[in-house]
């Protein structure tokens, strides 16, 4: 399962990246999601896999570490709301400059 | 000790912000000068804390009354109290400049103002890694909007290139973050920088990766080369109280830097201490290079001062890289002189752009300017100290920061880097005087004469500057109580992971 998860999360980023490198401001829009998805994975993995465990900590109990879940609650809200913004100011830009390059025009 | 003031520098800004919201479409008035009296109020409570933590006392303000490691902590010791005190100070002088038009269209332009404050207040007095992710996502979304404020394609433009770097930015922060949570299982900076110095020796490779990643996250803050090349776009197109704002926001990362690098990466480290040592300083000094070639190639007055920002946090990095208490003091007295000298260029740039017409602040040749002299004589004076001639704020800065270095294995290099630079920037400067003063085109006509209100702002800026001189010595010595502090986190430590709801004193 870990390996999985990390083969995922490594994908995940090579995409992210590789998107994100490119010219125009789409695909730069859909590898910084990529990307947050990616490290929201991670983030939510780093309490590692536990199965049937409460994020309770109880004596002698097994608890599934709580505090990655919070921390990627936080993550995914900002995140969220980046995205959001990234796209208006993507069609902003688009709008304003007359095309969709991120440098608003090829030889700018 | 526990202390409630420790809170206020977030709470009053944030509730300002929420007030302004509510405020929505009433009288403008009233909102400016709610923005202005929080900030001027924001001042007193900074000199409070600083006066509180003179003596060397760690305030430390828990969350909710939870103990240390699990909840969350804001800690006040000298370094964040002198971070608050100047960015209080430079938000003030920005507010004032920007109701006086800058801050048009005004309606949202003080929400996010107060807000880009919280976030700075948060970044430098939380005690906790995850929470100066949070606090740099909150300064970071309201400089965003502060940023793009007013539109047109050019700032939209390296708005553009501000938000996805920033974003990726993010995204690195949260992966070394996560990484640091994974091995360490603590975000508490006390917490880590204990754990840090018994990491098992399998996980070595990985935590010093981590630290590195911060690092990065770091310097592209502080627009540490080549990490730098967002800061002129980005600042040189903006409006000028918002770029004026922003001569503190590279100062975060260098306080980032600063923090974890003595904290957590300190000489108690074990295998990790001076984890960022090798780096800092070469890369320090080619910023102060790649900063001073820009300074030279700039166009307008206003992308001049961006790269001199960058040049600022080379110097800066430079001081940080050399090491021991001494760099640190000479340091943080450059980080005050260059945070005013900086915010005062680019609010003058404004100023004379508004003054001369179609020419704007382009370095060419333009109108004679009606009020012209007072206007050279502040340029004069403001470049002066920019430049870092005596007897301005510069001139001491860089001199203790070149004292500081003397001994140490790297003085010939930032001997030779900051010398020269200086000179060059003296030239260039010396240049835009020339044109912006000088050199008088007859066909061209300036517009209406600059307002002498419009100068109160920057001749404030400008006069802290002098202050800063005037009180070289107190101040430079609180700077080293503050780098003393940071070269032995005992305390901090003991302040943050021992104080329980009763509060215990270091």
């Amino acid at each position: 399962m870990e390996a999985l998860l990390s083969i995922v999360i490594g994908f995940l980023t090579a995409c992210g990246v590789y998107l994100a490198l490119r010219g125009r401001t789409f695909p730069v829009v859909l590898g910084l999601t990529l990307m947050s998805y990616a490290v929201n994975l991670f983030l939510f993995v780093m309490g590692r896999l536990t199965i049937g465990a409460p994020p309770i900590i109880r004596e002698g109990a097994s608890y599934a570490d709580p505090l990655p879940q919070a921390l990627v609650l936080t993550a995914i809200v900002i995140s969220f709301g980046m995205t959001a913004f990234v796209v208006i100011l993507a069609l902003l830009a688009r709008a304003e400059l007359g095309n969709d390059h991120v440098d608003g025009g090829e030889n700018g | 000790m526990m202390s409630h003031l420790v809170i206020v520098p977030l709470l009053l800004p944030l509730l300002a912000g929420i007030i302004l919201v509510l405020l929505g479409k009433s009288a403008s008035t009233l909102r400016r000068s709610l923005s202005l009296f929080s900030t001027l109020l924001l001042i007193a409570v900074a000199l409070e804390l600083m006066l509180r933590v003179g003596d060397g006392s760690v305030l430390v303000y828990q969350l909710g009354n939870w103990p240390a490691p699990f909840g969350i902590v804001l800690v006040a010791d000298r370094l964040a109290a002198i971070m608050v005190l100047i960015t209080a100070i430079l938000a003030a002088c920005a507010a004032i400049y920007s109701v006086r038009g800058g801050d048009q269209p005004e309606r949202n332009f003080h929400i996010l103002f107060q807000l880009q404050l919280f976030g700075l207040n948060g970044a430098f007095l939380t005690g906790d890694l995850f929470n100066l992710f949070v606090f740099f996502e909150v300064l970071l979304i309201a400089s965003y909007g502060l940023l793009l404020h007013g539109g047109g394609p050019e700032r939209i433009r390296a708005g553009l290139h501000y938000v996805v770097l920033n974003l990726v930015g993010s995204i690195l922060f949260l992966f070394a973050v996560g990484t640091l949570y994974g091995l360490l299982g603590t975000l508490n900076m006390a917490d880590l920088a204990q754990r840090l110095a018994n990491v098992a020796p399998q996980d070595l490779g990985v935590v010093r990766a981590a630290g590195l990643l911060l690092f990065v996250v770091f310097a592209l803050k502080a627009a540490l080369a080549p990490l730098h090349l967002w800061l002129p776009g980005a600042y040189g197109y903006t409006s000028a109280p918002v770029a004026a704002m922003f001569a503190i926001m590279t100062k975060v990362g260098a306080y980032a830097i600063l923090r974890v690098h003595s904290l957590m990466f300190g000489p108690d480290a074990g295998p990790l201490a001076g984890l960022l040592q090798p780096w800092l300083l070469p890369l320090a000094l080619i910023t102060v290079v790649a900063g001073t070639v820009g300074v030279l190639a700039s166009q307008r007055l206003s992308q001049q001062a961006a790269y001199l920002v960058v040049v600022s946090a080379g110097t800066l990095l430079t001081a940080f890289g050399i090491g021991g208490s001494e760099a640190f003091a000479a340091g943080l007295y450059y980080l005050a002189h260059t945070t005013f000298a900086a915010a005062a260029l680019f609010l003058l740039a404004d100023v004379l752009g508004r003054a001369r017409g179609a020419t704007h602040d382009r370095l060419v040749s333009g109108p004679e300017l009606p009020s012209g002299q007072l206007l050279a004589g502040v340029f004069l004076l403001i470049a002066l100290a920019v430049g870092g001639m005596p007897p301005l704020s510069g001139f001491i800065g860089k001199w203790l920061i070149l004292q500081a270095s003397m001994g140490q294995p790297g003085m010939p290099w930032v001997f030779g880097v900051l010398l020269v630079t200086s000179l060059l920037v003296i030239m260039a400067l010396a240049r835009s005087g020339t044109l912006l003063f000088l050199k008088i085109d007859e066909g061209a006509i300036a517009s209406a004469p600059a307002r002498a209100a419009d100068l109160g702002a920057p001749l404030v800026l400008a006069l802290v500057g002098i202050g800063l001189v005037v009180y070289a010595g107190p101040l430079y010595e609180f700077g080293q109580a503050a780098a003393i502090q940071l070269s032995q986190p005992g305390n901090y430590l003991a302040a943050v992971l021992q104080s329980t709801a009763g509060g215990v004193s270091p």
